[in-house]
């Protein structure tokens, strides 16, 4: 089975505290430090243990500039065999619907069986893979924390309310947005990215992937950000005071009354 | 102004509470009309339910619609949307499935996950998006100029509890044209009942990523027995694999309603928030910024890993 997985460089929210910039219309980009979206990794993993089971191979791709390659790398050190990076000066403030016209010409140029993305990146949306499936005209499935592979076809859970999984059936070629917790993705270390540090990883521009460069892009974006802003904070909770002592005694007279201690 | 359609989801012949929501959303956007689009199969009581609220209703009643496959229902409605059209979802496993790949379609604009809607500006429809869990809020424009999917957060609107409409019901089954599909829907699997049912208890010691380390779990543990209360969990802490996911809290886990809940290193996403329904809020969080402070009764800005083993050698004595 040959897998192309889609992937994303995002600010790590366990490592940054997110503020806003001086002009109040951003945040602070300088210093934010970058890692793979989590949904990704676990992706990734899926896509990995999938190819370990029935043949074939995974590839990993970003659509970015030169800072994703060490992305790609870390994935690729997971056990992706190749990676790709779109990359054109055409591709920059494109809206998910742009990112989707540009993964379809990675996709155009390959073979492959099976497409993943995580569910969903930084920014929330969840959209660039049922965007992708759509112009494909091929099935999608959102929110899969299950995948077994059959004959021409796979058996895949999706993660609905409460828990509760939804069993379906659907053909290959396919695109399929993966949920967190699906798997438990491997650590890769200083080491093992060492080892792929030098394998080749190709760059295709606009032409390259016979994208019309007028189709991607801001120019082409029909959802576009204005300004980051904090909302008026509203009354919010109670907050608790003083040395740790007298936070405790407060706390433990407010669990009393409220019914918090047997 | 295009017309505006909102997508009512219904489970055990019962309309989602995001019905009430998506209407108040739609009239934000214009005023005008809201049309409800209902679609499954026998589903006349569910209809007339949303005729309570919108003063259309489109029915497509079908047995290839028995279940909500989204790959089916946007076939449905590609066939039965006028182009142009505005179309609102719930942004839940449902909407997410259907959305971007209907936007393609319609060849419209999307944008999932909206809080707020400000209004339209010509053809730009002003949204508020959140980013980095809460912690910031985005103005987002969205080109309505070819229509529109718009996937609304569930619980963002004030719902409109009336049910003052006396809607039309148009019968639309006839026109849903070929519905056959590649994914086929084949059963629901009930997620397996745990050894504690958290759902019981009438207080919660919750954690999140805030434990850092499952060897931290036994933190927590020793502070719930101190407290006579449940451990539970976001779902970062499940994924992990640190605790089962019987103990996880929100909208993919189970729904809460405890006397008191102790959430202690949790950001406050919406999704977690979505299984907490009622009770006096505590929470504790190292970041004084952290969106769970907005919505909790008591806050204490502090490092759990030393708070919790302080409070509990306290209950201790
Ligand atoms: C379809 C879907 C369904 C989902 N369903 C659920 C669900 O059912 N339940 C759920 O919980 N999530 C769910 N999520 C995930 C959700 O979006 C959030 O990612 C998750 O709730 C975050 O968990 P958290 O608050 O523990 O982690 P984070 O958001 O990472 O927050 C950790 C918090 O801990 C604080 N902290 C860190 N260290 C310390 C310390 N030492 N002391 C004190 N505070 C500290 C930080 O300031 C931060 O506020 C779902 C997501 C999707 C896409």
């Amino acid at each position: 089975m040959e897998i192309l997985v889609c992937v994303k460089r995002v600010p790590d929210t366990a490592e940054n505290e997110i503020e806003m910039n001086s002009a109040g219309n951003d945040i602070e980009r300088d210093d934010l430090v970058y890692s793979v979206n989590e949904w990704d990794n676990y992706a990734v993993e899926e896509a990995i243990q999938i190819v370990d089971k029935v043949g074939g191979s995974v590839t990993v791709v970003t659509v970015g500039d030169e800072d994703s390659d060490e992305i790609l790398r870390r994935e690729m050190a997971m056990g992706a065999e190749k990676g790709l990076l779109a990359t054109d000066d055409a591709f920059s403030g494109s809206d998910c619907k742009g990112i989707a016209t540009i993964l379809k010409g990675v996709v155009a140029k390959g073979q492959y069986d099976l497409i993943m993305t995580g569910a969903q990146a930084d920014e929330g949306y969840g959209a660039v893979g049922g965007m992708l499936a759509a112009m494909m005209d091929v099935p999608y499935a959102s929110l899969v924390n299950k995948v077994d592979v059959q004959d021409g076809k796979l058996v895949i859970g999706r993660e609905i309310q409460g828990g509760s999984q939804e069993m379906n059936e659907i053909t290959l070629p396919c695109v399929l947005s993966i949920q967190t917790g699906i798997n438990e993705p491997r650590y890769v270390g200083i080491r093992g990215i060492r080892k792929v540090s030098s394998v080749e990883i190709p760059e295709l521009s606009a032409s390259d992937l016979g994208v019309d460069a007028g189709s991607v892009g801001e120019a082409a974006a029909k959802v576009k950000k204005v300004d980051y802003f904090v909302p008026e904070k509203g009354e919010g909770a109670e907050m608790l005071e003083g040395s740790t002592d007298e936070i405790i005694e407060k706390l433990i007279e407010i669990l009393k009354a409220n019914g918090g201690l047997k | 102004m295009a017309q505006i359609y909102a997508y009512i989801e219904h489970h055990d012949g019962v309309l989602d509470d995001t019905a009430m929501e998506l209407v108040v959303a739609g009239k934000k956007i214009a005023a005008g009309p809201v049309t409800a689009i209902v679609t499954g199969s026998g589903i006349d009581a569910v209809a007339s339910e949303a005729a309570k609220i919108y003063p259309e209703v489109i029915k497509i009643d079908t047995p290839a619609l028995a279940y909500p496959n989204a790959e089916v229902i946007r076939k449905a409605l590609v066939n039965i949307l006028p182009s142009g059209a505005i179309v609102l979802l719930p942004h839940g496993p449902f909407g997410m499935d259907l959305g971007p790949g209907l936007s393609i379609k319609m060849d419209s604009s999307f944008a999932s996950d909206i809080v707020d809607i400000e209004g339209t500006d010509g053809n730009l429809v002003k949204l508020i998006r959140q980013e980095f869990g809460g912690v910031v809020s985005v103005h987002v424009t969205s080109d309505i100029s070819s229509g529109a999917v718009l996937c609304v957060r569930p619980g963002a609107m004030a719902p409109d509890e009336s049910k003052s409409a006396s809607g039309k019901i148009t019968d639309k089954s006839g026109d849903a044209g070929d519905l056959s599909a590649n994914r086929k829907f084949l059963e629901i699997v009930e997620p397996e009942a745990g050894d504690v049912d958290i759902t019981k208890a009438d207080v919660l010691v919750s954690i999140g990523r805030g434990i850092e380390d499952q060897e931290n779990i036994g933190i927590a543990q020793e502070l719930a027995d101190a407290m006579g209360a449940v451990v539970s969990c976001s779902r970062p802490i499940v994924d992990a694999k640190w605790l089962e996911p019987a103990r996880q809290v929100g909208t993919s886990g189970n729904t809460v309603k405890p006397k008191v809940y102790m959430a202690c290193g949790i950001s406050g996403s919406f999704q977690h928030l979505g299984g907490i329904k009622g009770g006096f809020i505590i929470a504790i969080n190292k970041n004084p910024n952290a969106p769970i402070f907005q919505v909790a009764n008591v806050g204490i800005v502090a490092d759990i890993l030393e708070f919790m083993p302080a409070l509990t050698e306290k209950l201790q004595g």
